[in-house]
């Protein structure tokens, strides 16, 4: 009979897998529900020193462009126009603004937990116009088409949705492809699989041996994950392992795809801290013009200068993997959950409020890193 | 964000729509992406939406890693 758990089980293996390999052994996760539960659980002071565990641009809050956001801003400052969004997005600072603060000076701005919703506000309030803000990668987006499909269906003509979606491969691929940031593997976002299922991932280990795993978010599913990933490195054999198929099946939800194609196409996304990525946007197709905020309610031809400060937020190297939250010289400091400047410290589900939350001992991160730029 | 929780379909309401409950809490959610779900489902809801059912985990796909694991870490599988 074995006296192990689950998760010590996979400690020990992670420790024997990753002995012999060269440090440091840098893991990024692209999942805002993944950086939460490993800092929740203090995964990264459990693993052994050599592993270095980076978020990446896994909250899609984070990931948005201060140019978007004063697009959403711009309509929200319309009268005629009621704005709908999820609830991160209210403190998310643009450049001189946010969602909430034009709230407080009279613009209408209304929280929904689901498009559907803004939907129904939409039938409810036919004078105005409602405007859904659509963010999220390919877990959320299906939702948004769904809604967009039902307001054809319902002939309902004052909803409309400005889709800042974004796509999750074409991010990985760019990551990927970055050899100086010097990522060994990629513990892969559950839910963003559960839709698109293991193929559009399986480039990681063919194209640029890096090893992969599908991952769910209890603390055991991490850990296993993480296990997976350490037996492909110490093997030298990268195929992608889904260790969540009790929600992620190889094919994914077909029926989630079908509705994201019929409403959205590919198209370059602007990223926070990232730039401009070929593919990883959605946008609407043709058919669904009459629904596309973007092109009915056009962007502000100038935009409002940067907050002097803000300049020196780092999210973009947060997000990158190449500094941990608090090498940011404005974390804790200028930048906290209370008064966020940087959208990682906005989100719920940001690395720097992950840190904030829970990790409240910074030596061992700050170590981490100076492991792994020590080695670039 | 990508946060799904857990829910079991209480009943089918039709026009994509179902009664779901998780922890006690009831509400509606939608079928679109998940036209197959039936009444004692359990699926994952993200966003209102229903994204996948929950099945139980695949002995293939887990079962040699599980046993690896606990080999090296020097003791059975229970």
């Amino acid at each position: 009979m074995t006296s192990l758990s689950p998760a010590k089980a996979c400690l020990e293996a992670i420790e024997k897998w990753q002995a012999p390999l060269e440090k440091p052994l840098k893991i990024m996760e692209v999942c805002g529900t993944h950086t939460m539960a490993i800092a929740r659980h203090a995964l990264k002071q459990l693993l052994p020193p050599g592993i270095v565990l980076v978020s990446g641009p896994g909250c899609p809050v984070c990931v948005t462009h201060q140019k978007d956001l004063e697009h959403a801003l711009e309509m929200a400052r319309n009268p005629e126009i009621l704005l709908t969004t999820y609830g991160d997005m209210l403190r998310v600072p643009a450049y001189r603004s946010s969602l909430l603060e034009e709230r407080a000076r009279g613009a209408s701005v209304t929280v929904v937990t689901s498009a559907m919703e803004a939907l129904e506000l939409a039938s409810k309030e036919p004078k105005k116009k409602v405007i859904f803000l659509g963010v999220g990668f390919e877990t959320t987006a299906p939702a948004t088409a769904a809604a967009i499909l039902r307001a054809r269906e319902r002939k309902i003509s004052n909803f409309f949705v400005l889709s800042l979606h974004k796509r999750v491969p074409p991010v990985l691929r760019y990551l990927a492809s970055r050899e100086n940031l010097q990522i060994r593997g990629f513990l892969l976002p559950g839910h963003v699989a559960t839709i698109l299922g293991e193929l559009p991932f399986g480039f990681l280990g063919e194209d640029f041996h890096l090893a992969s795993a599908i991952a769910g978010f209890e603390r055991e599913d991490i850990l296993l994950g993480m296990a997976a990933l350490l037996r492909q490195m110490a093997r030298g054999e990268f195929r992608l392992r889904n260790v969540y198929s009790r929600s992620v099946r190889p094919e994914g939800n077909p029926e989630a795809r079908k509705l994201m194609e019929e409403v959205f196409e590919s198209a370059p996304a602007l990223w926070r801290g990232l730039g401009t990525l070929e593919d990883s946007g959605l946008v609407l197709q043709k058919n669904y013009h009459n629904f596309d905020a973007a092109r009915i309610f056009p962007a502000p031809s100038t935009m409002p200068k940067e907050d002097p400060l803000e300049k020196l937020c780092r999210c973009g190297d947060i997000l990158m993997g190449r500094l941990a939250p608090h090498q940011c010289p404005l974390f804790g400091t200028s930048c906290t959950p209370l008064h966020p400047l940087g959208p990682c410290m906005v989100s719920g589900e940001g690395s720097c409020a992950a840190a904030w939350k829970y990790e409240k001992n910074a030596s061992r991160a700050a170590a981490d890193f100076s492991l792994a730029r020590e080695a670039e | 964000m990508c946060l799904a929780v857990p829910h079991t379909i209480i009943r089918i309401l039709g026009s994509g729509e179902a009664l779901a409950e998780a922890r006690g809490v009831r509400r509606h959610i939608r079928t679109d992406c998940l036209p197959s779900a039936e009444k004692g489902d359990t699926v994952l809801v993200h966003a209102g939406f229903a994204i996948e059912k929950v099945l139980p985990e695949k002995e293939e796909e887990l079962g040699t890693l599980w046993e690896e694991i606990y080999t090296l870490s020097g003791e059975e599988p229970s």
